[in-house]
């Protein structure tokens, strides 16, 4: 029978991935001179372990490969060699080789093994010169098999097998074993019982019988010794062939069909080999790994759900006012049951945000190899859990972010030294919940960022005017403006503005903000915040003119109604609401939205006040709704990204309701700086009320 | 039927095993290592145990050897999953009181082929 | 023989596509039928803010999010009043780089017709309502003219902007004349 196993191929794939990261983890803990035993251990059945799947597979080159690997490993296990910077560096560039290897095999792709081969030959130089003797191929699996050239023909075997008092007690079975050889061929057996104790001496957990067999069966003597593989040291076993002289042409005509033989197995390999190439090639499906706990509850809340239907539909079938209450109930039951059940597959997508920082230690690693600075990466907080696709998001900025604190925050090591710090800097990532949100953080104890500098450079580059009065932070945030640097990096303070725009239109993207702390001398942090999950929010609801749109919960400052005479117009069209010390620009959303052109009548009109990051805007509305959860659909699955909009839900009454965009619909109002020209002097919209 | 324990960290690994031996009509429970195997094996008898030898938190020849030490399991087969084809690995499985050994790589007809030798 | 009975039970042969027609300002259009998930009847859809004119709104299609292309304004017809009678053909399509659904609001929904490629024409310079790139074929069935239409082409570059990740601007996609 043959069983199909390249539905397990996703799975090995994500697998051995995560055992690459671990064996990464695991040398640069090496490379910074751990020399704990369970490190090593910790590589060496990684490699272990993609070793056995990719035999397993079919894909030799990795299994070969990560053979030569875990052999060096296993000597470094055993204190035969030591784990030296350039053995690890080694280790290191094989860890690399292996990953994209084994992209290859998973896009379809016949990797390109060049590297790989190369690279061997340095493991293997590395492995000997460890033992000082170039090793003879222990793993070689060609034996040359003995008698192939014989002139006789073997008809049978005979085979005494006396096995030990103790053969049961390793959990073999001599009535399967004589089963087995019966299976190949004609089997005469003779018991031999003499060893059988007086019963009252006997012991129910030894073998006391033996046997000679004769077996009519023209087999090779592997096929018999296999059986008795497991038990060659608990018995006494001597096989012999029971052989017949053969004519010369019989022989020939055996010979031939071994030759046939082979070559048939060569043709299978290659055709193996093909499949591999063609069945691995469909997009490999993102899979995520749920703990049988977390599934268990879920059937758990599933089955509690059923039970709520089949009441709910009992009542209904008879109805009268007098279960009203019991329909009360039953309908709270229901309510409190999908929720449970809407958490427990939700919390299905969560995952520890170790998953994202676990990449950075070799990255730190490389980048301050390459830049001659020393510096230490400290995590914490790596058990903090978010959801899969914001994770996935997030990657990039947080490398962007790591780089920009390596590259710009933190000095060389004189400059430290001179700054009387110690020569190693420090980069920190750090996780936390704070309400529905995740908070991570990058930080440095690098020099920090200098106002006078930026805010010097924003006038050159008509971000702000001279005489713009800005805080700190503010002053920090237009580090995070399109335009604030650009190709011209003479200083270290413009390099460190390069595509921070960038990271901040993702983060944003994701309905998520970022600050800037920063002390000079002392370092810099930034603190990137993000919706837990994607996939729901809590969303206010609200109508502008007689569409209904939502709100993240989340962003809402406050919602008031407007007087008049806090409001002031400043440009032709942007007007502003003075709110206790604040000014806050307002955007008339049946104007961004073009659903009613006229002005609006601002007096007594509703503003609801909404958080960006340290900004604040109100946006005009019609009429608040209530509140609720909603699950939020992409517009993008079959239409297109429509800026100021997020996204959209399906409202309890079947409709669907769009989601709105903050950042988008600043953008769209102009009051974004980037755009430059006559909203320059909005760029601030957070300005502080001055004396008047 | 018969019912297996197979133990391996590597989930593919495992599932590969499982789907053999339930594509024959076993029974089969997973563990992902042996600390994992043996909280199950306490409450639990099996007619098969299958164990990869290098896992974290107790590897495969401890496992065995505990298992060897539990009433249920003294007669029970216990095969090693192993990549190493040593003499020196495998007297150490039989030392541990394991019943034989799997060299891998994985060859589902092989394994249906052992595993027979065992369960009958 | 075989395509002989297949003619015979009314099914396509080889040679032969299916075509659902539909009826917009007194002109027969015909669509693969291929593309045609369902048909449906009118119901609000909720506007979608700063899109073009042409882009009625989004249903939801069993808790699918489904754009509504009204194919009147789209080709610069008069637009007329949506009532229970008008029909929103439901269609599937490869895109660019994936599937998309969307719904087409037509007058009324004609026949299916089974249309062999020998009967098809090309289309030509026509002054009709609709630019002449998204016209595949012209057929001609009990006298009458179908226009058959490209759907894939009249979605992913008449509805959708070649370059979809940029924000749509009204003006980009306005309607040939």
């Amino acid at each position: 029978m043959s069983v199909d196993l390249d539905q397990f191929k996703g799975i090995f794939f994500e697998e051995s991935f995560e055992n690459l990261d671990a064996m990464e983890t695991g040398l640069l803990a090496l490379s910074e001179g751990e020399t704990d035993l369970e490190t090593v251990n910790t590589i060496f059945r990684g490699a272990h372990s993609i070793k056995g799947g990719g035999a397993a597979f079919g894909f030799d080159v990795v299994s070969s490969f990560t053979h030569v690997m875990e052999e060096l490993l296993d000597k470094m296990r055993n204190g035969e060699m030591e784990a030296d910077f350039a053995s690890v560096n080694i280790l290191l560039e094989s860890v690399d080789v292996l990953r994209e290897l084994l992209k290859a095999f998973q896009d379809g792709l016949e990797p390109d093994d060049q590297r790989a081969l190369a690279l061997k030959l340095k493991l293997e130089e590395i492995r000997d010169g460890a033992s000082g003797v170039s090793e003879i191929a222990t793993d070689s699996q060609i034996e040359v098999e003995a008698g192939d050239t014989r002139d006789e023909e073997i008809i049978g075997w005979t085979i005494h097998f006396l096995p030990y008092e103790n053969l049961l007690q390793t959990g073999n079975d001599p009535s399967l074993m004589l089963r087995e050889l019966a299976g190949l061929g004609e089997m005469t057996l003779q018991v031999h019982t003499q060893r059988i104790p007086p019963l009252a001496e006997m012991e129910p957990e030894k073998c006391y019988l033996s046997w000679d067999i004769e077996l009519k069966a023209p087999v090779e003597r592997d096929a018999i010794t296999e059986i008795f593989e497991w038990v060659e040291d608990d018995c006494d076993l001597d096989i012999q062939p029971v052989v017949q002289p053969v004519e010369r042409r019989k022989m020939e005509r055996r010979d031939e069909e071994r030759r046939t033989g082979e070559g048939a197995g060569l043709e299978r390999r290659k055709e193996d080999r093909r499949a591999v190439g063609k069945d691995a090639a469909p997009a490999p499906s993102a899979t995520i790994r749920v703990s049988t706990e977390r599934i268990d509850e879920i059937i758990d809340m599933v089955g509690e759900l059923v039970i709520t239907q089949s009441m709910l539909s009992q009542l209904g079938e008879d109805l009268d006012l007098a279960k009203l209450e019991k329909l009360r109930e039953g309908l709270e039951q229901l309510e409190r049951n999908s929720r449970e059940l809407q958490e427990g597959v939700m919390s299905i997508r969560m995952q520890p945000i170790s998953f994202a920082f676990n990449r950075f230690p070799r990255m730190v690693h490389d980048v301050s190899q390459k830049l001659s600075k020393q510096i230490r990466l400290e995590t914490s907080g790596e058990d903090t859990e978010m959801d899969k696709t914001v994770m996935e998001k997030i990657n990039d900025p947080l490398v962007h972010l790591v780089r920009n604190s390596i590259d710009h925050g933190l000095e060389t090591p004189d400059e430290r030294l001179e700054a009387g710090k110690e020569e190693e800097g420090i980069v920190r990532l750090n996780a936390y919940h704070q309400g529905s949100f995740v908070i991570i953080e990058v930080s440095d104890d690098g020099s920090g960022l200098d106002r006078e500098r930026i805010f010097t450079k924003a006038i050159e580059r008509g971000l702000v005017k001279e005489s713009d009065e800005l805080s700190d932070d503010q002053v920090f945030r237009l580090l995070l403006e399109a335009g604030f640097s650009t190709a011209e990096q003479v200083s270290d303070l413009s390099g460190r503005g390069v595509g921070l725009d960038v990271v901040r239109k993702n983060i944003e993207g994701l309905g998520g903000s970022i600050d800037i702390r920063s002390e000079l001398g002392v370092g810099t942090t930034f603190a990137i915040r993000l919706p837990l999950t994607l996939a729901v929010l809590d969303g206010q609801l609200f109508k502008v003119g007689n569409d209904t749109f939502i709100l993240p919960l989340s962003s809402i400052v406050e919602s008031l109604q407007m007087d008049q005479k806090c409001i002031s117009g400043v440009a032709s069209d942007i007007e502003l609401y003075r709110l206790r010390d604040e000014y806050i620009p307002i955007i008339d959303l049946s104007k961004t939205f073009s659903i009613n052109e006229n002005p609006k009548n601002m007096e007594n009109a509703l503003l609801v006040v909404v958080e960006l990051g340290e900004r604040h805007v109100g946006l005009l509305i019609d009429e608040l709704l209530g509140q609720q959860q909603v699950v939020i659909k992409s517009l993008e699955t079959n239409y297109q990204r429509v800026t100021g909009i997020s996204g959209a839900t399906i409202l309890g009454d079947g409709t669907v309701s769009l989601i709105l965009d903050v950042a988008g619909l600043i953008e769209m109002s102009h009051l974004d700086q980037n755009n430059g020209g006559k909203q320059q002097k909005m760029a601030n919209n957070n300005l502080v009320l001055q004396e008047q | 039927m018969s019912k297996v324990l197979i133990v391996d960290d590597m989930a593919s690994m495992r599932k590969m095993v499982s789907f053999t031996l339930e594509s024959v009509g076993h029974e089969v429970t997973q563990a992902s290592d042996g600390d994992e195997a043996l909280g199950i094996a306490n409450n639990n008898t099996f007619d098969l145990v299958v164990t990869d030898v290098n896992m974290p938190n107790m590897d495969g020849l401890t496992l065995v050897k505990k298992l060897r030490g539990l009433a249920n399991f003294k007669f029970t087969p216990i095969l090693l999953l192993t990549t190493e084809a040593g003499t020196e690995k495998k007297m150490a499985g039989k030392a541990a009181g394991a019943t034989g050994w799997l060299v891998k790589p994985f060859n589902p007809d092989k394994l249906l082929a052992t595993t027979k030798r065992v369960l009958g | 023989m075989e395509a002989v009975k297949e003619r015979e039970t009314g099914i396509a042969d080889v040679n032969e596509n299916q075509y659902l027609t539909f009826m917009l300002s007194g002109e027969e259009y015909g669509v693969d039928i291929l593309t045609v998930q369902e048909l449906r009847g009118w119901e609000d859809a909720t506007p979608i803010p700063n899109s073009p004119s042409f882009v009625s709104g989004i249903i939801n299609l069993r808790g699918v999010v489904v754009p509504i292309i009204n194919l009147r304004d789209r080709f610069g017809l008069e637009n007329r009043a949506f009532d229970a009678t008008t029909v929103v053909i439901i269609v599937k399509l490869a895109g660019n780089d994936r599937e998309r659904v969307l719904g087409i609001v037509v007058d009324a929904v004609s026949e299916v017709y089974s249309i062999s490629g020998s009967d098809l024409k090309p289309p030509p310079d026509m002054d009709g309502a609709i630019s002449i790139e998204f016209v595949k074929h012209l057929a001609t069935i009990d006298n009458k003219m179908i226009i058959l239409l490209d759907i894939n082409r009249l979605i992913n570059e008449g509805i959708f902007s070649k370059k979809e990740t940029a924000d749509l601007d009204v003006h980009e996609i306005s309607v040939e004349e």
